[in-house]
């Protein structure tokens, strides 16, 4: 047994490693508090675990280990419950609310976070063993432990990379629009947003709320936009990063994103406590692009055809 | 998600008595343009609702 420890223990800090890589605070503020770091930090050390200890179960022919893998899979579609449900229960509470595309999305993230740790610790664990078995059998502890940390980081790095998706910035031009009333009809360049009763309350937007028009690239990005989910992002990150200036009783200046039907662009409307129109657009343009609201129909053939 | 008009009329706010007939939803009349912003306004703050206008000296509170 004792042969394996240096390929476990190498492989298990390499998938700790790429968990707590992507445990980020980030501006979704979450998990920002030490119990969540815990929980996934220790989830983190089992999915590791579970990776690390895959190859050496299979070399001493235990071939029942592996099923331990298909239970951790299970394991970690009950995290993406566990976040859905912790979040959807927050929703409430929230001024401006994520919307479920988001939260599906957030709850997505965080298991597969969990496979990136598992499948780290499984490469680093197969690539040094097979240095064991092929190249030197016998290979030093601490040469092992720079083959393991190589491979890892590599591994790090390229999962971490292809999860990381897009932003609106790739697939949208973001500029300022302006605030204009047609009577009640509150409108940002042309597109109508909403109708607004009071007068107050239309002094207040006039002078102090922001517009953003965003115009999508081509028409993949034009129908990701329509996506109810993906605008509520939008409104949401935005409200987070620069502050909402509204209170439950006062739907007037709740921040909305509506489309324009003749070209798809998307008016959007914020009221904030920070009016500063570069970080508006600079929040808008780094909000992640839903998995769930992406479409594609220039892939399809009616759908390119349609396009020209 | 709570991005459109999907709940309901909870009051109606006129002058302009012969535009509205008696639905199911309770109606205000207000005496002059200022009483009529200033119940709209006072029955919007308790119900949470919104002031949309309708622009025949009719505002209608929605909640959203």
């Amino acid at each position: 047994m004792n042969e394996y420890i240096p390929v476990i223990s190498i492989a298990i800090i390499m998938g700790l490693l790429a968990r707590i890589n992507l445990l980020r605070t980030d501006y979704r503020q979450y998990p920002s508090y030490p119990q969540g770091y815990i929980s996934h930090l220790t989830l983190g050390i089992v999915a590791a675990s579970l990776g690390a200890v895959a190859i050496p179960a299979l070399l001493e022919k235990d071939f029942s280990a592996m099923t331990f893998l298909a239970l951790a899979a299970s394991q970690f579609r009950e995290i993406r419950n566990m976040e859905r449900e912790s979040l959807s229960n927050l929703e409430e509470t929230e001024l401006v609310s994520r919307g479920k595309a988001y939260i599906e999305d957030i709850a997505k993230a965080f298991e597969s976070r969990n496979y990136v740790a598992m499948l780290t610790a499984l490469i680093t664990s197969l690539c040094t063993q097979l240095y064991l078995i092929v190249i030197d059998n016998e290979a030093k502890f601490y040469t092992l432990y720079i083959i393991g940390g190589i491979i890892g980081l590599l591994c790090i790095t390229f999962l971490s990379n292809i999860t990381k998706g897009k932003i609106i910035k790739d697939i949208a031009d973001v500029k300022q629009g302006e605030i204009n009333f047609k009577g009640p009809l509150l409108c940002v360049d042309n597109i109508v947003i909403m109708n607004i009763g009071l007068d107050d309350s239309k002094k207040i937007l006039q002078d102090k709320a922001m517009a953003v028009i965003i115009t999508p690239k081509d028409d993949d990005a034009r129908a990701t936009l329509a996506n109810v989910g993906q605008r509520q992002a939008i409104q949401h990150n935005a409200a987070a990063q620069l502050g909402i200036r509204k209170d439950v009783d006062e739907p007037d200046f709740t921040p909305l994103a509506r489309r324009d039907p003749e070209n798809g662009s998307v008016g959007m409307l914020i009221l904030t406590m920070e009016p500063d129109i570069e970080c508006f657009i600079e929040a808008v343009n780094r909000v992640p692009v839903l998995e769930s609201s992406k479409r594609k129909p220039l892939e399809s053939r009616a759908g390119y055809k349609a396009a020209d | 998600m709570d991005i459109g008009i999907k709940e309901y009329i909870i009051a109606v706010v006129t002058i302009n008595p012969e535009k509205v007939s008696s639905g199911g939803v309770p109606v205000f009349y207000a005496k002059d343009e200022e009483e009529r912003k200033k119940v709209a306004l006072y029955i919007a703050k308790t119900t949470l609702g919104m002031v949309h206008d309708l622009d025949n000296g009719c505002y209608i509170i929605v909640r959203h």
